[in-house]
């Protein structure tokens, strides 16, 4: 058998509903097989650590041809939050938790949270847009330093 | 699926360990494979998680999810990953003797 995953680094870089949540269910499920991890949000995928938005991200019902929903249609008023409240629906009877209540799990679960500090100086935000657990706003090099000896993956 | 002993008992497990016949377990065995597993001694908070995984999975075919546990179990998420360092809903299966959990939550 191949060598067991120790630490994984995951960079979750899309703030949609989406965008964000395939990282954050990674990064849990590493964590309940005992692997160490990291999670860098950049980007969009900082909503998902910013408390003003963290509550309120969408499915992008336009460009996102998973959907099989005609563009025109996905760009009526509303259609975007119909296809959010249903995903979101669906995630409740599977167990699976709101992004803020997620973001809880992960730091209490031991993974650590990033914000990008690049990305955090783009945006014009600071330490307290963000959530009480996140480790810290870092550079690239420091993400690799992190990621050392692990794996990283990219969302 | 195979069989193993452990503490003279003959059990039915799958290739990593999980048992497959609940009803073969007992604490005695539990406390064996905790002890293989480094965890040793199992305290009363260990065995709060190992009994909430071993009585809901009886009781609905289906083991909790790690976020049920940090709820309902009355040990926190902190905790879970203090007491099980290597997988809280994994190893508290393992060793209360119901098959690996398999949802990805």
């Amino acid at each position: 058998m191949a060598d067991a995953i120790e630490k994984v680094s995951i960079i979750i870089s899309k703030g949609s509903f989406e965008g964000i949540y395939p990282g954050l269910i990674m990064a849990n499920g590493a964590r309940m097989e005992g692997i160490e991890a990291n999670v860098f949000f950049t980007f969009f995928g900082m909503d998902a650590i910013n408390v003003k938005h963290y509550e309120h991200l969408m499915v992008a019902t336009v460009g996102n041809p998973g959907l099989h929903i005609p563009t025109m249609i996905g760009g009526l008023p509303g259609m975007s939050a119909i296809v959010t409240h249903q995903m979101e629906k669906k995630m409740a009877e599977l167990d699976i938790p709101p992004v803020p209540e997620f973001i809880t799990l992960l730091a209490d679960s031991g993974a650590k949270l990033y914000a990008c500090k690049a990305s955090v100086e783009m945006f014009g935000l600071a330490r307290e847009d963000f959530i009480d657990e996140l480790e810290g706003i870092i550079t690239v090099g420091d993400f690799y330093q992190l990621a050392a000896g692990g794996q990283i993956i990219f969302t | 699926m195979s069989t193993a002993v452990i503490a003279d008992h003959t059990i039915e497990v799958d290739a990593e360990g999980f048992l497959q016949k609940p009803e073969q377990w007992t604490e005695d065995l539990g406390v064996e494979i905790a002890r293989e597993m480094g965890i040793d001694p199992l305290t009363d908070q260990h065995w709060q998680v190992i009994r909430f995984m071993r009585d809901r999975y009886l009781q609905t075919g289906q083991a909790p999810s790690i976020r049920t546990l940090g709820k309902e179990s009355g040990v926190t998420t902190k905790e879970l990953y203090r007491l099980f360092p290597k997988g809280p809903a994994k190893l508290a299966a393992r060793i209360g003797g119901i098959p690996k959990p398999h949802g990805c939550i």
